[in-house]
């Protein structure tokens, strides 16, 4: 290379440092023209327009709970051939619709809901919906596409089986909620191997229902339109039952982590969890900024330290995991095995210096002004605001709380976060898991305490 | 397309740039784009641009270890970096009123980063750890980006790994940093684009406060990558050990994506045409027909098309069964490539593909980061990020003809085969060098 000058000099000028630059005066979003409402069939429809581009965003969410051993290998089955052919279609014909209208559709279930989702032209809605309600009221689950899907679906499960964070979270799952159907989010590769098309039939026709379901879509669309269109388009789909919800879940309790082996990985997983609120509560605004100074962003307290400072790990994060009727902490990071027992010490200190040195009021400013600017640019694109309004939904809101969150944000105390500090983050609330190699992690870990080992 | 008006400058130091107005939201996007990428990296110090990338990131002059983080997300924003075959990208998406705080982060680092040996052995850690997460202690890590291009090339910009080896990682040195930096971090050698809620006066103002006085320096000459095409069938088996499946990618060379983009555009295509949806030829013949295979995907660009210069790569990957032979798949691939080449693809074929093509880049559009990012490197790559808008009807306009000949230049005798074999039984070995 040429020649070049030395570091120090290029971490130089003659003018020296210079000031940051205050912000500017900030211009609120526009309002979006919407419609919320529920059909005689039971579905809530939320049309929102964002016409950026000629697009629109489609999101469908089915309550989807069973208790039957077999749900959750049926429901995988469900999920991964409902669009593969109707009375009117074949899967191909499927596809061939969609992609002339730059469109997809996608179904995927999980043990709360399945959940359809899609986007296309804007141009194309009107084949969207046809495809969808096609999909909702006459998918054929062929035989051969069972069987095919069936045995691909054994062997993506190995595929995410063999994945550390997959381990990681099943363990996590087992240890915080035993045998809950909460659990059980994917099905055991016999269970699947075992699902007759015929059984997939019966639990669509008891199951997937309009009633306790919402339809959101996001885009250029007119939303008083949009709503007619979608009523026209789903008339046939209609049942008096109700769509099945999950039980109310145990909350979380604090306790030892449990050490879960992974002989010969060169990385562990470490997940700690706790029990926490959701967005209908009124702590929840003090607790989502106090777990952003916690580890929730770059700028934490815990990326700082374990990141920045010691280099244990390449992404650590805090975050707020919904649940059927509330919320948990999630803290996790992946370390190497040498620094594992390292790193949850860290992990600890964190978590009680958050109660005993809480978040200053330049902390707070700060978390509260990423949070307020995070909620603009992530519902500032058509698939963001539709996520972001599915989340909502689930818990009965609606888009006035993206509307009214900055103002609550605002409202926040660096006292009230402070108590929330000490309400969610005590170090003995939480429990967890470490995944790693056993035999390397054991005795720093049990030196340390607080983990069991076998 | 909702094309947003562009703006560009040249700035007396070199700097270009793309201004994209666009006040449907309150947000901008703020990105540099450095002509560098993995590919023009010295040897023996493999990763180094993407070990450089997080440098960037580590305090300057004006700020410190940090700060920079700190000073986005309070001003409510996101940022990143990433590191490609040929260029280098560094970015925030902001509320708006963060523009001129977002315009001073970026002139601050190319102004005067601050290069330390603490930093630099801190960041070492950050990328191993990095490199164990994508790549070391998780199934198909690297597969194929890292390792196909290892068979396909043979010079060292072409063929070596990226990410890097631990043993070079662990050699770099501060020297190294500063070297790197004044040879391709000038100002003339970087496009800086500002997408979203601002007025185009109020930019250049702003733009010209904080980046005008970055000292100019020359840009690197632009180098030359270009190798020959492999002369035989290439194979090499990759042992994964926590692979379950067997699997494999097939690389081709393709035409130069920059000056022979015509041509290019018809293998964009001919990846649609093979492998988007479940009516492509190849997910309709390995996933449902035949059930050979799980997955399978094509693809132009080991990271999506417009992201290198020449030479760039063509890639099939499946993902099969272990109780089917890997050249039985092979042989469904080479039969549906010379289906095509015998006979062009129908226009309803191509109809799907340019649809879903347009519908994909209105979505990217939408999203700022994406926008600002391609707008950036369009510049930086073809001297045009207007071109973003005109892809949707470039891509339109690719005939059956075209497709049909890009599949017929994907020959048996000119291209590589890296075959993944799952070797996991509980003895794993960490590979990369140091543990």
């Amino acid at each position: 290379m040429s020649p070049h000058r030395m570091a120090q000099e290029i971490g130089r000028t003659p003018a020296g440092p210079r000031e940051v630059p205050p912000l500017g005066e900030q211009r609120p979003a526009a309002d979006l023209g919407c419609v919320d409402t529920v059909l005689e069939s039971g579905l809530r429809v939320l049309a929102v327009r964002q016409a950026a581009v000629p697009m629109v965003e489609l999101r469908l969410r089915i309550p989807f709970a069973g208790d039957d051993a077999l749900h959750t290998a049926r429901a995988e089955v469900l999920a991964n051939t409902v669009l593969t052919g109707t009375a009117r279609r074949d899967r191909f014909e499927v596809d061939t619709e969609l992609a002339l209208i730059g469109g997809e559709l996608d179904a995927r279930v999980d043990p709360e809901r399945l959940r359809i989702s899609g986007s296309s032209l804007s141009s194309g809605l009107s084949t969207l919906l046809d495809v969808l309600a096609d999909a909702l009221t006459s998918a054929a689950y062929p035989e051969g596409e069972v069987g095919r899907e069936r045995d691909r679906l054994v062997e993506r499960i190995a595929m995410a089986r063999s994945q550390p964070s997959v381990i990681a979270r099943e363990a996590l799952q087992r240890h915080r909620y035993g045998e809950h159907p909460f659990t059980r989010e994917i099905p055991q590769p016999d269970d699947v191997a075992g699902v007759a098309a015929e059984q997939v039939r019966t639990l669509h026709a008891a199951a997937v229902l309009p009633r306790g379901s919402v339809l959101i879509l996001v885009g250029d669309l007119d939303p008083e339109g949009v709503v007619a269109d979608v009523r026209r388009a789903l008339g046939d789909w209609s049942s008096d039952a109700a769509a099945t919800g999950l039980p109310e879940l145990p909350d979380v309790v604090g306790g030892d982590l449990k050490l879960v082996p992974r002989p010969g990985a060169v990385q562990s997983q470490l997940r700690l969890s706790a029990q926490a609120v959701g967005r209908t509560d009124p702590r929840y605004p003090a607790l989502q900024l106090a777990n952003l100074a916690f580890g929730g962003y770059f700028s934490s307290r815990l990326v700082e330290n374990i990141r920045e400072d010691k280099g244990y790990t390449y992404h650590a994060r805090s975050a707020l995991e919904f649940t059927p009727h509330g919320a948990t902490l999630l803290i996790d990071a992946d370390t190497a095995s040498e620094v594992t027992a390292a790193a949850l010490l860290e992990m600890r200190y964190e978590l009680g210096r958050l109660c005993l040195v809480r978040p200053s009021a330049s902390e707070v400013d700060a978390v509260r002004q990423y949070a307020i600017g995070a909620l603009l640019t992530s519902s500032a694109n058509q698939p963001g605001l539709a996520t972001q309004l599915d989340a909502l939904t689930s818990v009965g809101l609606g888009p006035e709380w993206l509307r009214e969150h900055p103002e609550r944000l605002a409202e926040v105390t660096t006292e009230q976060v402070g108590q929330a500090a000490m309400e969610f983050f005590a170090p003995t609330r939480f429990t967890g898991v470490v995944v790693g190699d056993a035999d390397r992690l054991a005795p720093e870990l049990g030196a340390l305490g607080g983990v069991s080992l076998r | 397309m909702a094309a947003s008006e562009l703006h560009k400058l040249t700035l007396d130091n070199g700097l270009r740039v793309v201004l994209a107005p666009d006040s449907t939201a309150p947000v901008v996007g703020v990105s540099v784009h450095y002509d560098v990428g993995f590919r023009s990296e010295p040897e023996g110090r493999t990763g180094f641009a993407h070990l450089f990338e997080h440098l960037m990131f580590q305090g300057s002059e004006s700020l410190e270890k940090l700060a920079h983080f700190r000073y986005v997300q309070s001003s409510g924003g996101m940022f990143n970096g990433s590191t490609h075959p040929d260029y280098t990208d560094y970015f925030e998406v902001l509320p708006s009123a963060a523009l001129e705080r977002a315009l001073f982060l970026e002139a601050d680092r190319m102004r005067a980063p601050k290069l330390t040996e603490e930093n630099l052995t801190n960041q070492i850690d950050v990328v191993k750890e990095e490199i164990r997460l994508n790549v070391l202690n998780r199934p198909y890590g690297g597969f194929p980006w890292i390792y196909l291009p290892q068979v396909l090339y043979q010079t060292f910009p072409n063929a070596h790994n990226g990410y890097g080896d631990f043993t070079d990682l662990e050699q770099a040195t501060v020297d190294d940093c500063a070297a790197f930096f004044d040879t391709f971090y000038a100002p003339a050698n970087a496009v800086l684009t500002v997408a979203g809620d601002f007025t185009v006066d109020r930019a250049r103002e702003l733009i010209e406060k904080h980046f005008g006085d970055v000292t100019a320096r020359g840009a690197p000459p632009s180098r030359d990558f270009s190798e020959p095409a492999p002369q035989s069938e290439l194979r090499h088996i990759h042992p994964d050990p926590h692979a379950p499946l067997p699997a494999f990618a097939v690389g081709y060379r393709m035409p130069d994506p920059v000056g022979e983009l015509d041509s290019y555009l018809g293998y964009l295509v001919l990846a649609g045409v093979l492998a988007e949806g479940d009516g492509s030829r190849l997910q309709q013949r390995l996933l449902h027909r035949d059930a050979l295979a799980t997955d399978v995907s094509a693809g132009a660009g080991l990271f999506g098309p417009f992201e290198a210069r020449d030479p760039d790569t063509f890639s099939i990957t499946v993902v099969h069964a272990p109780n089917v032979p890997g050249d039985d798949v092979l042989g469904v691939v080479d039969a549906e490539l010379a289906a095509l080449a015998e006979t062009p693809p129908g226009e309803e074929e191509l109809a799907k593909v340019t649809a879903r093509w347009a519908a994909s880049l209105h979505g990217e559009h939408d999203r700022l980061m994406s926008r600002t990012l391609g707008l950036g490197s369009l510049e930086l790559l073809y001297g045009d990020a207007g071109l973003i808008y005109e892809l949707p009807g470039k891509i339109s306009a690719i005939t059956p003809a075209q497709v049909s000949a890009a599949a017929k230049s994907l020959r048996p005798d000119s291209r590589a085969i890296l075959v993944v074999e799952p070797a996991g039984n509980g003895d794993d070995i960490e590979q990369g060098g140091a543990a």
